[in-house]
């Protein structure tokens, strides 16, 4: 591998959180975006061909390794690492909502999904999964959600333009959210 | 309308929430509507209103305030539905189109849904780097305190306990002439003992003290001797066969 393969592969293997690329920027500042972006395809190459137990990820707006999953349950059953709860369906729902209409106050999640959502939002807040962007205008300035990049890592998504459009759905949404 | 959701057999069964069946009313309507496989668009709203009310009522979910609040405007929706309709059919507003609109928009969520689910599986079978769970208690609060604050703090304790409640420990006296009277009876009987045959298992400090003491005791006065073949390993006791000759 180049050096400076060698360089970013170090920084990811010491950070357990996806490194963005302004991170893995700083680490050789001589280094161009385009020298970045192959090393970075240099590397995942050779895990992926040469047979490794890990692999190159980009996610949640960075990169990262992380193990490959046929090997998830062995780990998991020698108690070294343990997978995250996964989300109920009623938390997932809130958690599209979210994702689409951001930013989105309580009352319009409720209105979608038919069911009050308070404790969801506390849920999802705790979580890290979404968090408090703002206020919206009008009466009583109801607090405005939105994801965060946990949201993005723990859903293995790049960015939130990953999800697909409204329109690539296969019901037609609403293009417009309604005035309340 | 309230006699229709009161089912004449209905016992006063206790409030239960089938959390897992259905995620909310839209989703139970959803699920019918795909049993019934009816379009969303033209629901037959007389049939799915009907199987709604029985599936609150056999999930016990009648009391459920959201639950409740959909069965209302389902019968709304019925009984509009069958008002004679005023002038030309192009005028006539559906009276379903509000529930339609909800229905394909919560689709459509579902349809993310999916999709986050299954990124979501995809990422949890993936370890990263030094996994740690998510840090929960925050770190405390550097400690504000002067040290006179403390010193009244601690004077104040001291006020409040100032006859303190004092116990009197009293030691246990070690009984070695009864371990050696034991010691010797099992040694009677057989000439080669362990540790263990001369201290139960569940023994008090006391006992073990006592009985150590009457090994050595023993052991000084040649009447036995002690082998331990390894450090910590089970104590050897064998009678002298010195004193046995004597």
């Amino acid at each position: 591998m180049t050096p400076l393969a060698k360089l970013l592969e170090a920084a990811l293997f010491a950070s357990g959180r996806p490194l963005p690329m302004n991170e893995l920027a700083a680490l050789d500042p001589s280094a161009t975006a385009e020298e970045l972006t192959t090393a970075l395809d240099e590397m995942r190459g050779r895990y992926d061909t040469e047979g490794h137990g890990i692999e190159l990820v980009e996610l949640g707006g960075g990169w990262q390794i992380l193990t490959r999953p046929e090997y998830t349950e062995t780990i998991e059953r020698a108690q070294l690492a343990t997978r995250p709860q996964r989300l109920s369906a009623a938390a997932l729902e809130t958690l599209a909502i979210v994702a689409y209409r951001q930013p989105i106050g309580r009352a319009e999640i409720e209105e979608i999904r038919g069911v009050a959502v308070g404790g969801m939002l506390r849920t999802l807040l705790e979580r890290g999964l979404i968090d408090v962007v703002g206020r919206a205008e009008g009466l009583g300035r109801p607090l405005l959600y939105g994801t965060t990049p946990v949201f993005l890592e723990q859903f293995a998504l790049r960015h939130l333009g990953e999800l697909p459009r409204a329109d690539e759905l296969a019901v037609a949404l609403r293009a417009q959210p309604r005035a309340l | 309308m309230t006699a229709t959701l009161t089912p004449p057999d209905a016992s006063p069964a206790p409030f239960v929430v089938e959390l897992e069946a259905f995620s909310g009313p839209l989703d139970l309507l959803l699920t019918l509507i795909r049993e019934e496989q009816v379009e969303i668009a033209d629901i037959p709203i007389a049939r799915i209103c009907e199987q709604f009310l029985l599936r609150i009522h056999s999930l016990g979910l009648g009391e459920a305030a959201e639950y409740l609040e959909m069965a209302a405007s389902l019968l709304r929706i019925k009984v509009q539905m069958l008002l004679p309709r005023r002038g030309d059919e192009e005028e006539w507003d559906d009276p379903r189109a509000e529930l339609v609109r909800r229905l394909l928009e919560y689709q459509q969520m579902r349809e993310v849904v999916d999709i986050l689910q299954h990124r979501g599986d995809d990422r949890r079978d993936r370890f990263a780097r030094g996994y740690l769970p998510q840090p929960v208690a925050a770190p405390l609060a550097p400690l504000a305190l002067t040290l006179p604050e403390l010193l009244a703090a601690v004077d104040r304790v001291l006020r409040i306990s100032r006859e303190p409640v004092l116990h009197d420990v009293v030691a246990r006296a070690l009984d070695v002439d009864g371990a050696i009277d034991t010691i010797l009876s099992v040694l009677a009987h057989r000439g080669h003992a362990w540790w263990r045959d001369v201290v139960a298992a569940d023994a008090a400090p006391w006992q073990v003290l006592s009985a150590l003491l009457a090994l050595l005791e023993l052991a000084r006065r040649s009447e036995l001797r002690l082998l331990q073949r390894r450090p910590f390993a089970n104590v050897e006791i064998m009678r002298d066969a010195a004193s046995e000759a004597a």
